[in-house]
């Protein structure tokens, strides 16, 4: 990839903070990445490593007990950190949108798919309510809702779920936006839907030349969708790079074992295989590597310091003592993000 | 001995059609309706209802009985008070102050409830806490005693009396409503608004208020009595709605001192409405309650 990145996280950081201050998560944790425009970035780990926190801090609507602490955010050139929280509100659904967990709650029961869909151009681009329902109406079309006319004037229980879904796609797109984040948008979907939602997206994406981030625990749809991965544990990101190459070769030991979980069809001696153990609980970090617990090729060293980001290859990093160059051994931090 | 038929047939499940369920006659408070319609058709058209003035009486014609009784006569059917005032009209008359008093109390309520409400609920923090510590002074003052302090401030006048109540009862909705902002504010359609970038007054005007509406006109209902009954007895103490506009709980202070000497007219027709009025309004609200409410109605 060529020129600058659409977006540029460095060392980013966010933790949550209880009431008394005495716990403190690292939900993200110095995450380094970067996404070119066009590109669709991966992020995959288990529940609670902190994806759809990253999600959030992207676009600053953290829960009141989330701060970022550190780290900068470079969209289109400007930080989004250091903006205040009315810019904020014009970046949001405007320059990046996102499609949420649960695209089937994600519509107001009492309002038209006209009216919800024409809400973030009204709120944006000040157009009237006509003209907006105009567009609206090519929006359906664009995310393939038969009869878009009839469409518009009908409320969400109207619609089966699949549609409701391509609604809130239409919604993320309403602006057209540079910067897409879809957080698990298929998990409630069942599996022939899945498929034509992602292509929807897929299709949507070369359209309008989207940048995508795609958040998911499914490998098999990061294999399809994705340019380039990110995979996270306990808040960081422990391997980044391109999707083949991480499918192909994977570095750190974490995404090994994700891969091997994958089950393979028609092969019916080969067991389930699972990652033993649990995640750690991010408010007592074990110090050292934060997968070394769960690790089979750990090493002493491993729960006595913690690995920085290696390269281990063009635009790849992981964060795991086995990936140390051999020459020297020095700690190469990586500076520049993934691309 | 059990036929396969027998053990086919289970027992007919309720019907799952809701909307005919929730219509269905026998929920329907048929009777508090129409004593509501009476009352409100009698404060509408008061003026042509009416067989006399309310407020003008005869000496003559003073402690008359309703018509059924001796001495009562067809010209004043429920029978006159110690002016000679026909309370038939000022029944009819004092159904507008206690329908105009309610409804408008209830409303001016509501929506400084309602405002404040989600205001507290949606943007929280101190804002949160300053709405609802007065929230928690208000309800920790008597009600009664509260709105009388009020009325000796202001002045007893109709409207005032509205203001009064209004500035009384808000703290009951204010609760109730930011209890479901809060509920609400976490719903997934509130937090796509937020990544759309909607700003907070978007927010609440365009996503909240219209799914606390439900919530609000139960309230409203229920709050009918209350604010009657209040209206009433603030009448009935002397700061309420002056004479001699006829309000019914003036005709209960009027007529308090007739009780003992037989009068009974004077005190059990305007009890009675109040007590009619006061009681279909709980009803209509009861039901109302259920059926704007989805667990309720067991979908």
């Amino acid at each position: 990839m060529t020129g600058a990145p659409l977006l540029e996280l460095d060392k980013l950081s966010t933790h949550y903070v209880s009431a008394q201050g005495s716990r403190v998560v690292r939900a993200v944790d110095e995450v380094t990445l970067s996404i070119h425009a066009g590109e669709t970035l991966g992020i995959v780990g288990e529940s609670g490593s902190g994806k759809s926190t990253l999600a959030l801090t992207i676009l600053r609507v953290l829960p009141p007990a989330a701060r970022i602490v550190s780290g900068r955010m470079m969209f289109e050139g400007e930080d989004l950190v250091t903006k205040s929280d009315e810019e904020m509100r014009h970046v949001r659904g405007k320059r990046i949108a996102m499609i949420l967990q649960d695209p089937m709650a994600s519509l107001n029961p009492l309002f038209t798919i006209g009216d919800q869909v024409s809400e973030p151009i009204r709120v944006h681009e000040g157009e009237s309510r006509a003209k907006a329902w105009t567009r609206a109406r090519e929006l359906l079309k664009a995310v393939r809702i038969p009869s878009p006319e009839t469409r518009l004037t009908q409320y969400p229980h109207e619609m089966s779920g699949g549609m409701r879904q391509r609604i809130v796609g239409a919604i993320g797109i309403a602006c057209e936006p540079r910067l897409l984040i879809a957080d698990e948008p298929t998990t409630s979907l069942d599996l022939t839907i899945q498929a034509q939602y992602l292509k929807l997206l897929g299709d949507l994406q070369k359209a309008h030349g989207l940048a995508l981030i795609f958040i998911t625990h499914n490998l098999g749809i990061v294999a399809k969708m994705c340019d380039q991965l990110a995979v996270m544990y306990a808040g960081r990101v422990v391997e980044s790079g391109p999707v083949s190459q991480i499918f192909n070769r994977p570095a750190h030991p974490y995404t090994r074992a994700l891969l091997n979980s994958i089950p393979v069809m028609g092969d019916p001696d080969k067991r389930l295989t699972a990652i033993d153990g649990q995640p750690p609980d991010m408010s007592t970090m074990p110090p050292g590597c934060s997968f070394a617990p769960r690790c089979t090729s750990v090493m002493p060293r491993c729960r006595e310091a913690e690995p920085p980001p290696f390269v281990v290859g063009e635009g790849r990093i992981s964060r795991c003592w086995l990936a140390e160059p051999a020459t020297g051994g020095a700690e190469l931090r990586v500076a520049g993000g993934v691309a | 001995m059990s036929t396969p038929a027998d053990v086919i047939r289970l027992p007919s499940p309720a019907p799952r059609f809701t909307a005919l369920r929730t219509f269905r006659i026998g929920d329907f408070p048929v009777i508090p309706v129409l004593i509501l319609g009476v009352i409100t058709f009698a404060a509408i058209f008061a003026n042509l209802l009416a067989p006399h003035n309310p407020e003008v009486g005869s000496l003559a014609a003073r402690f008359k009985p309703p018509f059924w009784l001796a001495g009562g006569s067809t010209e004043y059917l429920l029978g006159t008070d110690q002016l000679g005032r026909d309370v038939l009209s000022r029944l009819i008359f004092g159904a507008r102050v206690s329908m105009v008093v309610g409804f408008t109390a209830v409303m001016v309520a509501g929506v400084i409830g309602t405002v404040l409400g989600i205001m507290a609920g949606y943007i929280g923090g101190w804002v949160d806490q300053v709405i609802m510590r007065l929230t928690d002074t208000w309800l920790a003052l008597p009600a009664l005693t509260f709105a009388i302090f009020l009325a000796a401030i202001v002045g007893p006048s109709m409207w005032n009396i509205v203001i009064i109540l209004g500035a009384v009862y808000w703290t009951r909705y204010a609760r109730v409503i930011r209890g479901e902002v809060l509920s609400l504010k976490e719903r997934e359609f509130v937090r796509l608004a937020i990544v759309a970038g909607c700003s907070k007054p978007t927010i609440m005007l365009r996503h909240i208020l219209p799914n606390v509406i439900n919530s609000a006109i139960v309230l409203a209902t229920l709050m009918l009595g209350v604010v009657i009954v209040t209206e009433a007895s603030l009448s009935f103490l002397g700061v309420g709605v002056p004479p001699p506009e006829p309000a019914w709980g003036l005709m209960l202070s009027d007529g308090k001192q007739g009780l003992m000497v037989g009068y009974w007219w004077l005190t059990v027709f305007p009890g009675g409405c109040i007590v009619l009025m006061v009681l279909s309004a709980n009803l209509i609200g009861d039901w109302l309650r259920v059926k704007l409410d989805p667990q309720l109605r067991q979908l």
